[in-house]
């Protein structure tokens, strides 16, 4: 009674902010919804009993991610007005996608839920079960291999963004890190002595 | 007296169960914030007196006997000063930052095991559970700086979240390998794994993970020497320069929290959290010295707050490219080296992690 409550209530936190997100006027709002809608969708898989994903989540989108996206949207100088020029231009398209979306979810999860009765709370896990350990123990046993390609796919993404943005220019002045590091008082401060000058 | 412990105790009984839950819960709440307040106050004295000492003056001394009334006087002070809120701010965002940047600070307690009985929430995901929580801190100090609508408070922001996304990683990668040799990510579980004295504490054989973690916890909490959001000498107070009265102490008040939570962290993860330094040692036998107890911990706790004021002492700011480079091409390949180290010798059965 009282999860389902918290069900209920949460779910709405989730629809409210993804709503925020796309109807909010200021950037900075829309990503803070966004935070909003992440943090209520790891309290749902919280009550799922997925305490693992419902931490990274957290973790990885709302305290890496979403802080980057902050960063940069704090940066741009935004004309509200202009984006709002291109509204029903982009509409049909949006709608589309949107629309392709929902009928993908809607197909998975009218798939899935062949082998389920819908209305009835799938039932909790005995006390000692670990949600980490039992994802572990799949991760890195039956699908050891896609997960090593995903982290090599990931890498070869890092090295692809790297490589196209570091664009050394001729000329450049650069700092020679090991040589500021290097440097002793004697090498920056000179002493010198001589005699006081007096106007006689 | 009987008949009086009686009838509480019926009272007690005839409450609903799920209150007393929430009564117990909320008491265990309020045991463990209401000291964490107090040890804020006055590690801001401690912070004066210790730095005054070190530069040869004596620091507070005229509120009360020794000056031991000082944080106090400041609370009151910074209580009865207006709130000023800029023209042309995000009203909700700036008074909502600063509590954004304390709440993490004083959730994350919920998981720290502080003796061997207690700790408010035993789960077993506790190690996620604090990183998730540190990497929340950064929104207070973004938002405040964005929403105060000033050029200094801005750049304060931007080099924070700079600053704390990239040694958030380092500390992650620092707590992989905590969490290798512990083979558990629940924090009593930890504790227990380095069971047996001094030599089986973390510090020793993860000693690279151990500097790396306590040096990315003092620049995650933005304390000298990497202060670079704050730098009074560049952008005047950083990203809480237009914050004032309770708002501005709620900012300091998140900075220390979140102090005394990495000191307790490095303390648990690599001092062996309220394990005894003495236990098994002949000399002292079965006394208390060799008992695990919240004594300890808080010895540790204290050790390493001292160094926090240490460091502000001794060290001069860091320029801000240094910090990026120390964070992404020193540690992060230190930590990751050192949990590769791990990995091979755990495999060929070696070391205290060889389970």
């Amino acid at each position: 009674m009282f999860q389902s409550i918290l069900f209920y209530w949460i779910a709405f936190v989730v629809v409210v902010a993804a709503l925020g997100v796309i109807s909010a006027r200021n950037p900075i709002h829309s990503v803070m919804f966004l935070v909003l809608a992440f943090v209520s969708s790891a309290v749902l898989w919280m009550l799922l009993e997925a305490e693992f994903l419902a931490i990274v989540l957290v973790l990885v989108y709302v305290g890496a991610v979403m802080v980057l996206f902050l960063f940069v949207v704090m940066m741009l100088d935004i004309n509200v007005q202009r984006m709002r020029e291109g509204l029903t231009r982009y509409a049909p398209l949006g709608i589309g996608v949107a629309v392709v979306v929902i009928l993908e979810i809607a197909h998975v999860v009218w798939f899935k839920a062949q082998g389920f009765s819908l209305g009835v709370a799938p039932q909790p896990a005995p006390a000692d079960y670990s949600n980490t350990e039992a994802l572990g123990a799949v991760l890195y046993t039956e699908y050891v291999y896609p997960l090593e390609l995903a982290a090599v796919l990931l890498l070869v993404a890092i090295i692809a963004a790297i490589a196209l943005t570091m664009r050394q220019r001729p000329g450049l002045k650069k700092q020679n890190i090991a040589k500021q590091v290097a440097v002793r008082a004697e090498d920056r401060v000179r002493l010198v002595k001589m005699k006081t000058e007096k106007e006689e | 007296m009987g008949g009086l412990m009686d009838s509480m105790l019926a009272t007690w009984l005839g409450i609903p169960e799920w209150v007393r839950e929430l009564l117990i819960i909320v008491l265990k709440i309020i045991v463990v914030v209401l000291p964490l307040i107090i040890c804020v106050a006055l590690l801001t004295f401690f912070e004066r007196k210790v730095i005054g000492y070190m530069q040869n003056r004596i620091g507070p001394n005229r509120v009360g006997p020794m000056g031991w009334g000082q944080p106090f006087a400041d609370t009151l002070k910074l209580m009865l000063k207006e709130i000023i809120i800029p023209t042309n701010s995000d009203r909700f965002l700036f008074l909502i930052a600063p509590v954004l940047s304390i709440t993490p600070a004083f959730a994350a307690w919920a998981v720290i095991p502080l003796n061997p009985e207690f700790v408010i929430a035993d789960i077993n995901a506790g190690l996620l559970y604090l990183l998730a929580l540190t990497s929340f801190g950064v929104y207070g100090v973004i938002l405040g700086g964005w929403a105060s609508n000033s050029k200094y408070a801005l750049l304060g922001a931007m080099r924070t979240a700079a600053q704390m996304v990239a040694y958030e990683i380092a500390m992650g990668f620092a707590l992989v390998g905590v969490l290798m040799a512990g083979g558990s990510l629940n924090l009593g579980e930890i504790v227990m794994a380095q069971q047996g004295g001094m030599s089986q504490w973390f510090m020793l054989p993860l000693l690279p993970l151990f500097f790396v973690f306590f040096i990315s916890g003092v620049a995650e909490t933005n304390r000298a020497p990497f202060d670079v959001a704050e730098g009074e000498s560049e952008i005047v107070a950083g990203f809480h320069v237009e914050y004032s009265g309770m708002a501005f102490a709620i900012f300091f008040l998140a900075e220390y929290a979140n102090m005394i939570l990495i000191a307790a962290l490095t303390s648990i993860f690599f001092l062996g959290g309220w394990l005894s330094p003495f236990e098994g040692m002949p000399i002292v036998g079965d006394s208390w010295l060799a008992e695990p107890s919240f004594f300890w911990l808080s010895l540790k706790i204290g050790l390493f707050l001292f160094c926090f004021l240490w460091f502000r002492a001794t060290f001069p700011r860091y320029r801000y490219d240094q910090i990026m480079r120390l964070g992404w091409k020193v540690f992060i390949p230190i930590t990751i080296v050192w949990i590769f180290v791990e990995g091979v010798m755990a495999a060929m059965k070696i070391g205290p992690w060889s389970v």
